[in-house]
């Protein structure tokens, strides 16, 4: 009997040996002379668990992990290929495991379980259903879908996504474009990587509705650099759908036409905000449009364009195939739906956390997250990307939604959530805001471009204790400058962790010398 | 995902070059595929392209250098048989990778955008890999490593450049 056994491939999984798991689980198999089938299936997003291994039982998948290319030997010993769950490592049922049973997996429904650029797979699980209700719609019904979802770009400016879709809809009829943003930039994020890795098809099924919708008959994948092997398995998940029909020039028979190709960005962050993503395409420097007008008016070569982040396009096959109201029964307040929640930097269980809005910080960092990798306690968390604010404890209890985070200053955006234990020096993390803004800027505006090398330098001052007040009251008006004077939110949120460091640990701004002899640990 | 090392460099000649060119500039917005094609073909964007893209995608000299210089991704000289890029944005921060870069850089005893003398290694600083659970991370040419400390990181530049000794 051939025993089916999963060994994820995405980054993380790779970055921590998987491939080496996978080499020494077939030669192992070999050894004993069990025929394997060897399937490599994308990851479940439970992180703290990579590489995490599964095998195919009457009763259902089972899961060993973390597994080392080192456990492999003694995992077969122990009967890993009958399933059986004696080893240390023994998970039990996948779908039972606490982190994965208690989310609300709409949008990451399929990651980890299929072959990622399989399409048996992918249509096994409901995969190009939404599209073939599309193609049985008109166009304004479609969008009509989509806006009864409530859904909100999960890029970062949370706009509703029905509402972008229509202006772009009711242009007069040429050209059109939609362009998905996949250039995350912000460090604890990884949702949009997944998707790509992991259920390619669904973005591709997204972005064909959205053309669909609106009347656009190309889109562009405008992927970052450093995600190569999104690259890889995103080309070659297209190249396949083309091949049996789901893109192209005449859509599963229907007449209609829709191409899509992948084009690489080249390291700039600023690519990411959406108008000098678009000058990017262009092939030109990565310069900040003023707006308006607005993309959807005037976007790529001039014309219509719909820019939306992978998230957003992603959710949109589940919208269309249960319906948008399915997708608005879960949320809170104006925020519809799950958020893809990332929990990164010093977490002891990180990964991937899909949510309906509403559940809080302490909840996602201590239920979920299990507290510090290092055991020690939490002191900040950053959340939605490096111009969100450091959030102390007194702010972890507020909802996760995208208004209740606006009224204290908080930021969503794309669901990152990186944790910082009680080493973590915030002057640091501070000065690190601006240099990071310095080396990013696109240059177009003074503020931005200048009074982030203004920040790095006064914070400098001010840690060394130079005019310590008179310093750290031109911190706070070079914010303020940032923030009311910068074209876009690269300059004018960068200010926001700057800020949240003045305001919530002062002490970790007074001068370095002082704070050494005081003997903290850091 | 292999560990390809990047071409040899100084491989190029203007014949190869006009051909990447050619094989992109009918495209709609041809300028990043272009310059990514001349940089995967050749381990970076030799000067004697600029005029050649200049030409091709009617742009002028100075515009071409312009958008190589915006984007971090893009080298006007040959990088080392490896690049090795250290993530410094904060998820990798708070589980070291400020300690790791400082190891990195006086290991190598070169510091970003060097190249060490035996033209062995680039280091490279970037924002972020994705893997953000899992750092501090590095990436080595294509390939991302997760949970990096100093003792693995030498590990690994070692065996980077022992391979080198076996291939000749
Ligand atoms: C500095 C900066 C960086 C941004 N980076 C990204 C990014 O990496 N990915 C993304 O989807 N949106 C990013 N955005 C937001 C986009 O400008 C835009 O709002 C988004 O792509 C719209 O899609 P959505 O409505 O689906 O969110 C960024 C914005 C700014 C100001
Ligand atoms: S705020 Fe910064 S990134 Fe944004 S347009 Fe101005 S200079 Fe460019
Ligand atoms: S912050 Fe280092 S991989 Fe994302």
């Amino acid at each position: 009997m051939t025993v089916t056994v999963y060994v994820p491939r995405d980054t993380t999984a790779l970055a921590l040996g998987a491939d080496r798991v996978a080499i020494r689980l077939q030669r192992g198999a070999k050894a004993r002379d069990v025929e394997i089938n060897l399937v490599r299936n994308g990851s479940r997003g439970l992180f703290y668990l990579e590489p995490l291994i599964e095998i195919d039982t009457p009763e259902g998948r089972v899961a060993f992990g973390p597994v080392t290319p080192g456990d492999v030997d003694a995992l077969l010993e122990a009967g890993l290929l009958e399933g059986r769950q004696d080893h240390p490592l023994a998970l039990g049922l996948t779908e039972e495991i606490a982190y994965l049973k208690r989310q609300q997996r709409l949008t990451f429904s399929r990651i980890g379980i299929t072959d990622p650029v399989s399409i048996e797979d992918y249509t096994a699980l409901r995969g190009f259903e939404g599209l073939k209700k599309t193609l049985a719609l008109d166009s304004q019904a479609v969008v009509d879908e989509v806006k009864t979802s409530g859904l909100r770009g999960r890029g970062g400016a949370a706009f509703p996504t029905g509402i972008k879709w229509q202006t772009v809809h009711d242009q007069p009829p040429g050209q059109k474009y939609v362009v998905c943003n996949a250039d995350e930039g912000d460090s604890g994020t990884f949702a949009d990587r997944l998707v790509m890795e992991c259920d390619p098809y669904m973005l591709i099924e997204g972005m064909t509705i959205a053309g669909l919708a609106v009347g656009a008959d190309q889109g562009y994948i405008y992927l970052r650099s450093e995600y190569p092997l999104a690259h890889a398995i995103l080309d070659e998940a297209i190249e396949r759908a083309v091949a049996a029909g789901y893109l192209g020039d005449n859509i599963l028979d229907s007449g209609r036409a829709f191409h899509l190709e992948v084009r690489l960005g080249a390291g700039a962050y600023i690519c990411g905000e959406e108008t000098s993503l678009l000058e990017s395409l262009e092939g030109k420097r990565g310069l900040v449009r003023a707006k308006p007008p607005l993309p959807a008016i005037e976007g790529l070569f001039g014309r219509p364009t719909v820019v939306n982040n992978v998230l957003s396009l992603a959710a949109v096959p589940f919208i269309l195939d249960q319906g948008g109201q399915t997708y608005a029964d879960y949320g809170l307040g104006r925020s519809r739906g799950t958020l893809a929640i990332q929990l990164a930097g010093n977490v002891r269980c990180g990964g991937l956390v899909e949510l309906a809005f509403g559940t809080n910080l302490r909840e996602l960092m201590e239920g979920f997250g299990g507290g510090t990798l290092s055991g020690r306690p939490l002191k900040a968390v950053q959340v939605g990307g490096p111009l969100g604010a450091y959030l102390p404890e007194s702010q972890w209890d507020h909802p996760v939604d995208y208004e209740g985070f606006a009224a204290f200053g908080g930021v969503v955006g794309h669901g990152g959530v990186v944790m910082f234990d009680d080493t973590v020096d915030m002057g640091d993390q501070a000065r690190f805001a601006m240099e990071f803004c310095s080396v990013e800027s696109c240059g177009k505006c003074t503020p931005c471009r200048i009074g982030a090398v203004r920040g790095v330098e006064v914070i400098d001052r001010i840690r060394a204790g130079e005019s310590f007040d008179k310093n750290l009251a031109l911190l706070t008006d070079l914010c303020d400058t940032m923030v009311d004077g910068s074209l876009c939110a690269m300059g004018g949120m960068t200010p926001f962790p700057v800020q949240s460091v003045m305001q919530h640990f002062p002490d970790d701004l007074t001068p370095r010398q002082a704070v050494t002899a005081g003997g903290t640990t850091c | 995902m292999s560990q390809t090392p990047s071409p040899v460099a100084d491989a190029w000649t203007p014949a190869q070059i006009q051909a990447v060119i050619d094989a992109h500039r009918e495209r709609p917005g041809a300028m990043l595929p272009t310059l990514h094609a001349l940089q995967d073909r050749f381990g970076f964007i030799p000067e004697a392209a600029v005029p050649m893209i200049a030409d091709a995608l009617r742009h002028t000299r100075a515009e071409v250098h312009g958008i190589i210089s915006f984007y971090h991704h893009f080298r006007t000289h040959p990088a080392g048989r490896n690049v090795v890029q250290i993530c410094r944005a904060e998820a990798c921060q708070s589980v070291g990778s400020r300690q790791l870069e400082a190891h990195a850089k006086k290991a190598l005893g070169i510091d970003y955008h060097q190249t060490t003398p035996d033209h062995e290694l680039t280091l490279e600083p970037v924002y972020c890999l994705g893997n953000c659970a899992c750092g501090p991370s590095i990436r080595v040419n294509d390939d991302v490593y997760g949970r990096m400390t100093p003792e693995r990181f030498d590990q690994l530049t070692d065996e980077l450049s022992a391979t080198v000794v076996e291939v000749k």
